[in-house]
Order: C-alpha cells, then sequence, then structure tokens
C-alpha cells in the first residue's frame, strides 16, 4: 500500500522529470581562446546538467569546486594542481567527470588531498582519467551509488607515513569500481565502513601496503581482480558477508607479503582465486565461517597459515600445487574442515578407483608445527634434518594435530569448472 | 710440492671415478635444467643436493686416496722430500680434482642454457664457490681421519660420522636446543650455531641470496643484516676459509709428528 504522501512524492518527480528533460544541456567550452579559460570560471558560470568539454592543453588550477549537476569531459586535457591541494572537488549529485589527466596533488600531513574528491554525493561518475603525481588519488567520502571506471592511477610511493591511498570510499556505499589500474601508491583501494560495493576488473600493482583494503566494510563483492607484488594482496579486516571470487594474488612476497590477509572477518566466501608466488598464500586470525573453495594455490612460501581463533571455516575443493609449507595452523580444530583437496604433496594411493585417495592427508608437516612453535627454527629450511623428520612424521604421526586431515583428498588436480 | 699435487691430480683426473663424478654432476644439471628452463629454481634444487653431496663425496674421496696411496706415500718419505709438502701436496691434488669436476659438471649445462644473459649469475657463481670450499673443507677433514687412523675400516666409519655428525645430527641437536629454550631471544645463538657447522653455513648463505629468503622471516632479517652485504659475505667466506685451513694446518701438524 502506498501512502498520499508517497504518491505526491511519485508524481513531483514525475515533474522534475519533465522539467530537466525539456530543458536542453548546454555544452560549454573550455581553452585559451574560449569565453571560458579556466575550468573553475566554466563550473562557475554553468548551469544544472550542462556539459563542459575541455579542450586539449594543460590547465594550472586547483580546488575547482563542482556543486551542481555537471558533465565534465575532454579528449586530452591535462589539469595541473601545482602541488597547492585538491583538483577537483565534487559536492553534487550526478556529476561526471570523464577522460582527464591530473597531476601535480599536494602533499600535507593535516589534510588528505586529493586529486578527486567527492562529497555527500550521489549518482557519480568518475571515469577514463589518469591521475599522476598524487597523494590521494579518488577520495569518495559519504557518498551513494556512484561508479569509478577505467581510471589509472600512477604513484611514487616509497614508504606508508607520506603517501597517500589510489582509490578510497569513506563510509560511502553502492559503488562501482571497476576496470581501474592503480600502482605505487599506499593502498591501492581502500573501502572504509562502506557497503554493497563492487570491485571487479581491476588491476593493483606495486603498492606500498596493500592491493585492496577493507576495514569495517560488509557485503561487498571482489571479483576478477590482479593483486601483484604488493605489500599484501588484499586486506580484510573486521569485515562480513564479503565476496572474492575469480582473482588473481600473485608476486606479493617479502618478509611480511601475504596474498590475502584476514582479521576478523566473517561468513565470507573466497572461491576461484589463484595464489601464485606469495609468500603467505592467506593468512588466517580470528574469522569465522569463512568458505575456501575452488583456488588454485601455486608455489607459496605458505599456501594457508591459520593463526587461531578460527571457527567453523570449510577449505575444500582447492589445489595446493608446489607450496613450501601446505598449511600452518595454531590451536585446535574448531570444526574446521580441510577435505576433499587436491594436494601436490600426497603420496597415498586409491585402490578402488573412485578419484579419493584412500588414505587420509596430514597437510602440517612436522617442520611447519615445529617453525609454528619456535620461529627461529626456520633457518634449517631445506636441511637434510628437516627433511629425515618430515619423512618420519609423514610414515607416523606423533607430534602434527592428530585430527586435523583431509580425509578424502582427491587423486587428481580438481577441475573447477565442472566439479 | 707442486709435483707432488701434480701427479696426485693427474692421477685422479685419469682416474675412472672423477668422471664418473664429473658426469653425475653434468646429468643431474642437464636433467633439471630439461625439467624446468628456469634457472633460478635449478640453482635451489642443486643447492639441496649440493649441501649435501659435496661432503659426502669430498669424505669419501679424501679417505680413500689416502688409503690408496698409502704405499706410494711411504715410499715418497724414504726420498729426502719435505713431509708437508708430500701430504698437502697429495690432499690439495684430491680437492683440486674434485672442484674441478664440480665446476665443470655445473658449469656446462648451465651455460648452454643461457647463465651469462639470466640474473642469478651471481647466485650460481657462489653456489659454485661454496661447493668447492666444501669440497676442500672435508677432504681436509677425512684426510686428517686417515693420518689419525691405521686402520682402514675405522678411518672409513669415522669419516663417515663425522659426515653425518655435521650433516644431519648436529641440526638435530641445535633444533632441540631451540625448542627447548624457545622462551628466550635465540638470534644470536642460532648465528652462532651455524658458524659452527660448515654445512650449515653453506646453506643459508646460498639461501639468503635467494628470494626464498622471504620465507625466513625476523630471523632470516637478523641472518640478512649480518652476512646480507659485502661485509657480511666477507666475513663468512672468511669462516669458511677457516674452516677450510684449519684441518689442513692440521694436516701438516700431524704429519710431521706421525710416526711410519
Amino acid at each position: 500500500m502506498k501512502t498520499k504522501a508517497q504518491y505526491r512524492h511519485l508524481i513531483f518527480s514525475l515533474i522534475i522529470l519533465l522539467v530537466f528533460y525539456k530543458a536542453e544541456a548546454n555544452i560549454h567550452k573550455v581553452c585559451s581562446t574560449c569565453p571560458f579559460q579556466t575550468i573553475a570560471e566554466a563550473v562557475d558560470k554553468a548551469q544544472e546538467n550542462d556539459v563542459i568539454f575541455v579542450e586539449d592543453g594543460t590547465y594550472v588550477e586547483h580546488e575547482i569546486l563542482i556543486d551542481k549537476p555537471l558533465t565534465l569531459k575532454t579528449k586530452n586535457a591535462i589539469v595541473d594542481g601545482d602541488n597547492q591541494g585538491e583538483i577537483f572537488v565534487i559536492k553534487a549529485d550526478n556529476v561526471t567527470l570523464d577522460g582527464f589527466t591530473l597531476i601535480n596533488v599536494g602533499t600535507s600531513y593535516i589534510r588528505d588531498y586529493a586529486a578527486i574528491r567527492v562529497r555527500e554525493s550521489k549518482h557519480f561518475t568518475i571515469q577514463n582519467n589518469t591521475i599522476k603525481n598524487l597523494f590521494f588519488g579518488i577520495y569518495i567520502e559519504k557518498s551513494k551509488t556512484g561508479k569509478i571506471l577505467n581510471n589509472k592511477i600512477y604513484g611514487k610511493a616509497v614508504s606508508e607515513y607520506n603517501s597517500g591511498n589510489g582509490i578510497q570510499l569513506w563510509y560511502s556505499d553502492d559503488i562501482e569500481i571497476a576496470d581501474n589500474y592503480v600502482e605505487k601508491v599506499r593502498d591501492g583501494i581502500y573501502l572504509e565502513f562502506s557497503n554493497n560495493c563492487t570491485i571487479s576488473d581491476n588491476i593493483s600493482k606495486n603498492n606500498v601496503r596493500y592491493g585492496l583494503h577493507f576495514m569495517f566494510s560488509n557485503n561487498d563483492l571482489v571479483q576478477n581482480c590482479s593483486y601483484i607484488s604488493n605489500g599484501a594482496g588484499v586486506a580484510i579486516m573486521f569485515s562480513k558477508s564479503m565476496k572474492m571470487l575469480n582473482n588473481t594474488f600473485a608476486d606479493n612476497w617479502g618478509s611480511a607479503a601475504y596474498g590475502v590477509l584476514l582479521k576478523e572477518v566473517n561468513d565470507t566466501e573466497l572461491s576461484y582465486n589463484t595464489f601464485k608466488n606469495n609468500t603467505t598464500g592467506i593468512n588466517i586470525e580470528g574469522s569465522n565461517r569463512v568458505v575456501y573453495k575452488h583456488n588454485d594455490f601455486i608455489s607459496n612460501g605458505w599456501a594457508i597459515n591459520s593463526r587461531g581463533a578460527n571457527y567453523q571455516n570449510e577449505v575444500n575443493y582447492n589445489n595446493f600445487l608446489n607450496n613450501s609449507f601446505d598449511l600452518v595452523y595454531s590451536g585446535r580444530m574448531n570444526s574446521n574442515n580441510f577435505n576433499s583437496n587436491f594436494w601436490s604433496s600426497y603420496t597415498g594411493y586409491d585402490l578402488d578407483k573412485d578419484g579419493v585417495g584412500d588414505v587420509p592427508y596430514r597437510p602440517v608437516k612436522l617442520f611447519s608445527y615445529v617453525v609454528n612453535k619456535t620461529p627461529e627454527a626456520i633457518i634449517f629450511l631445506r636441511s637434510l634434518f628437516v627433511d629425515l623428520i618430515d619423512f618420519s612424521e609423514k610414515v607416523s604421526p606423533v607430534f602434527t594435530p592428530d585430527n586435523l586431515m583431509d580425509e578424502t583428498p582427491s587423486m587428481k588436480k580438481i577441475k573447477h569448472d565442472t566439479n | 710440492m707442486l709435483k707432488i699435487l701434480k701427479y696426485s691430480f693427474y692421477d685422479l683426473i685419469k682416474s675412472r671415478w672423477s668422471y664418473i663424478y664429473l658426469l653425475f654432476y653434468l646429468l643431474l644439471s642437464f636433467v633439471l635444467l630439461f625439467l624446468n628452463n628456469d634457472i633460478g629454481k635449478a640453482v635451489i634444487t642443486l643447492m639441496n643436493v649440493i649441501i649435501i653431496l659435496v661432503p659426502l663425496i669430498g669424505t669419501i674421496f679424501g679417505i680413500m686416496y689416502y688409503y690408496d696411496s698409502k704405499e706410494f706415500t711411504e715410499l715418497l718419505l724414504a726420498l729426502p722430500l719435505k713431509r708437508s709438502s708430500i701430504f698437502l701436496g697429495q690432499y690439495l691434488g684430491v680437492s683440486l680434482s674434485l672442484s674441478m669436476s664440480l665446476i665443470i659438471g655445473l658449469g656446462i649445462p648451465f651455460i648452454s642454457y643461457g647463465l651469462f644473459q639470466s640474473a642469478v649469475i651471481f647466485d650460481f657463481i657462489q653456489l659454485i664457490v661454496v661447493g668447492s670450499f666444501l669440497t676442500f673443507i672435508f677432504t681436509a677433514l677425512s684426510y686428517n681421519i686417515g693420518l689419525m687412523n691405521e686402520n682402514k675400516i675405522k678411518g672409513f666409519g669415522f669419516s663417515i660420522l663425522v659426515w653425518l655428525f655435521l650433516a644431519v645430527i648436529y641440526d638435530g641437536i641445535f633444533l632441540s636446543v631451540l625448542m627447548i629454550f624457545g622462551d628466550y631471544p635465540l638470534e644470536t645463538v642460532t648465528l652462532v650455531g651455524t658458524i659452527f657447522n660448515p654445512i650449515d653455513l653453506a646453506r643459508i648463505l646460498i639461501l639468503l641470496k635467494l628470494d626464498i629468503s622471504a620465507l625466513l622471516g625476523y630471523t632470516g632479517a637478523v641472518f640478512k643484516s649480518f652476512f646480507g652485504g659485502a661485509s657480511g659475505s666477507f666475513l663468512a667466506m672468511g669462516i669458511l676459509f677457516i674452516w677450510a685451513v684449519l684441518p689442513i694446518w692440521l694436516i701438516k701438524y700431524k704429519a710431521s709428528k706421525k710416526n711410519f
């Protein structure tokens, strides 16, 4: 049942829509010989829903405040912030920013200067922009239902304390982030208190801290992204009901590098991802009811490091191929399930030929158990003694957790698209 | 001394075992490189083999050659030659020929797979240098054992035991110590502990050069800061050098004192 007020609201918006439909959008051009020579001037003089087309050239401007619905377009214009501060500040709904190259955002230790800041706005579209020499790239705060598409962000960050993030969302919901490329910033993409966002087909490379970072964000979807050579590929902290599908985490290599870092994450799904050449594939801490299925762990130092306080997690139908350690595990079993995976170091047999190994596989090697207790013991990595004790432990397990095993290990590499 | 060195060297070069040893390394590295074309990975796998096998071969070859050439040695002793030059010449002949087999056996396959164009050339050189050091160290140790034991069986047994101790048992004791004293900061202890075992030292030196060193975590960082720089490399090489020189000096000392 719709109330009268709602009907009134509907009619009102219809009228508004009609009015706007009739009003034709004007196109304003900006260039050195045009009526408007600066973007700020054009924005100031334009009517709502107008289009501003910026001709090619370099514009030295900063703090361009967009406070009405506008479309700003360009082919190859460069906006130089001259290290003074922010470049575009959007404080209105329905703003589109298309095709700009933004350079020289100011660095400040007091304010988070961003090349593009969106504040309390809806339905914005930021696309095809290139941002170089930045502090923060695209900073969205308290906004909703926007799109950030096909932007390229090239930072020069060296250390964490004096660098900003590529794309940052703060208290922003229903944002679509797709086809972006971010490199050499602190966090490639950072979401804080942001729910129901879709992050797809992005590439985050060579970032100082994380490729993608979630804090207190729920119900977000990450798919088809690549995270390469970051401090950690994806860090999810204090979040729940996330989904990560079909992502690639590769070469996140260093003494404290991870493919995925989970801390206090609940009811989340990680499936069909590839973890390759990471120091640690997935680092899990205090996370419950997380499902890991159909992932490939290839040539990682540690495929999964479960650091304890993890309950009811399911690790099934994954391929563990040539990792130095498949699993490091602290604490009790806590109803975590490791069945039906393929382990490349499994040496059991399958007499009844049903594709399931007849001998359970114990993914925790004695050495990884020892290292977990005495971290210094890692210096025996690849020594003959360690190979010997691992072998003897495999034959007759004494120390490794008794019930931590894959009872139905697969004999063949699992093909993810069929089963 | 040079004459005896030359004689021993050519004697061994002509022997079947040097060829088998050389052939083994040739085959091993060709197969490794054939199975995966990644030279970096092949270096890691080779490291595993070299750390265990080079000391073992050095030990067995050394003791075998000592007992084998005993009669010839006694003949030489009757001549007006310095004792030290007889034994050191023989020892150097053995270790040089073994090192040569190692260098050629690993060198040819890697060079033919484009070692000079790859980034791991320094890792490979380090592998070769460390391997040669291990040869010298373990041959010297076994020569000492030979000089101390007239009984061949005893000598063989002892030298195998020394190898077993340094390759396996030492690590076992060391690991137990680390586990027992796990509550204390152990970085310095581990550092000192590795210095006293040439096999451990060699393994860690090579590990630190490879990107697998990221797995070593905090302890690895301590090691890296100690052995990582140029001075650290020199220090480590110096320690290996001392490991080689001490037994050689002992050969000289023992040889001059021994009654034949």
